[in-house]
């Protein structure tokens, strides 16, 4: 092990991907990030451009598309919806912790 | 090593057709996939059931498993039984496709058909060593480092140790250890991640290695709770310094700070710290949550305090009720 410790890139909602970083990072094709971005899972911040750049938090929306669509069988159109329901899921999780705190305060 | 029973763990019979254990394998899958469930050993379960479906899917791992025998118990203690494999043929690893879950399958399952699971088994398709200026990059891994939320305000270091594929000296793909100093950023957020160039997966022959990804995950914390880049701390008071207002010191995970309760603080109300939560452009904010704390009546004097509070102290709370 080297001592030196090791910098990285914080990849934050400035960070901007291009397509086949995105690709290379999930193990995924350029066709198979295309429909994801027709399926509107994916949203380049500029669609009309011709090429095309992902904010930071496409990566982890790609990885789980990828994961269902591998491990579930998923379609697209299915993928698209099923991530659309867990994020509904984490934000209604996350008011329930702050209204949960809330409540323990009366 | 213990033994894997992977009919038990997919919940099926030993004569189960295959429709019976996809199905099995895709309700099982639904409910312990990691993206989707929250029950605690998720990941665990689900990496268990991936590799019960390698298994159990390929009609020739079923076969040679199956001849193992049908007295084995689940986590018995096992050694496989000398040409077991006989009449079969793993030499050839395991396709991608087979690695359904994250991450290494057992020591069990290796015993049987070989090493080269999960994280990287493509890696497995590119051979041995051995194709001098075949130039293809690496992959790009993925990974977790836990740090604490005081590391987030300050930066830290932390050491990871990384399992990746590599190829020996007979061209066998083996999981090879490393570990990896990482300086962590000041204001890094839980779910970031932090790109590593060039420390993924070696490439095969002189290919360039790949990105490694590291998602950053938070310890749980006795005292704060966090949200994107704001802290929440539930912070007890009295129900003097909440009617009277008080200058108290409230811990922050950059050290404590002086906070002005304000004369007549209700329950529920939130004070907010500004600039005190995870540091960034902008930084987060720190939400003091004031808990109004009833000391106990339970010596003569706090009694007599409390019986005089109840004399003295016109006060109806219920009066919003009516009554």
């Amino acid at each position: 092990m080297s001592d030196a410790a090791l910098h990285g890139t914080v990849i934050d909602e400035r960070y901007e991907f291009t397509i086949t970083e995105i690709c290379r990072a999930c193990g995924g094709t350029t066709e198979w990030l295309v429909e994801l971005v027709e399926e509107g899972v994916l949203e380049p911040r500029d669609r009309a451009a011709d090429d095309w750049r992902f904010p930071g938090h496409a990566l982890p929306r790609a990885r789980t598309a990828l994961r269902l669509q591998r491990d579930l069988g998923l379609n697209t159109p299915g993928v698209a919806l099923a991530i659309e329901m867990l994020e509904e899921i984490e934000r209604l999780r996350a008011r329930l912790r702050r209204f949960e705190t809330e409540i323990s305060d009366e | 090593m213990e033994y894997k029973d992977y009919y038990k763990i997919m919940g099926v019979a030993r004569d189960a057709s295959d429709d019976d254990i996809k199905r099995a394998y895709r309700k099982l899958a639904r409910k312990y996939h990691p993206d989707v469930s929250k029950e605690p050993e998720a990941e665990k379960r689900f990496k268990e059931i991936g590799e019960a479906y390698a298994v159990l899917r390929d009609p020739e791992k079923r076969a040679a498993y199956d001849q193992l025998g049908r007295n084995w118990k689940q986590g018995q203690e096992f050694r496989p039984p000398p040409g077991w494999d006989r009449g079969f043929d793993f030499s050839g690893g395991f396709q991608s496709g087979d690695a359904q879950g994250f991450g290494d399958f057992s020591e069990f399952f290796e015993s049987l058909f070989g090493r080269g699971g999960g994280f990287g088994a493509r890696a497995g398709g590119f051979g041995g060593g051995g194709r001098q200026g075949f130039r293809v990059r690496g992959e790009d891994q993925h990974a977790r480092v836990r740090i604490d939320l005081e590391d987030a305000y300050r930066g830290a270091t932390r050491s990871i140790t990384l399992s990746s594929p590599a190829v020996d000296a007979d061209g066998r793909v083996q999981q090879a250890e490393r570990s990896l100093n990482v300086r962590i950023p000041k204001g890094v957020r839980q779910g970031q991640r932090i790109r590593l160039a060039g420390q993924g997966a070696p490439g095969p022959g002189d290919g360039p290695a790949g990105d490694l990804y590291l998602e950053v995950e938070f310890h749980p914390h006795r005292h704060y709770r966090v949200e994107g880049r704001d802290v929440y701390l539930e912070l007890p008071v009295t129900p003097w310094e909440a009617a009277l207002g008080a200058k108290i010191e409230v811990p922050t995970p950059d050290g404590n700070v002086d906070l002005t309760l304000p004369k007549g603080t209700p329950p529920g109300r939130r004070l907010r710290l500004k600039g005190r939560g995870i540091p960034g452009k902008p930084p987060g904010d720190l939400y003091v949550l004031p808990q109004i704390t009833v000391p106990p009546a339970d010596s003569a004097a706090a009694k007599a305090l409390y019986e005089k509070m109840q004399r003295e102290l016109p006060y109806n709370p219920r009066s919003r009720l009516g009554v």
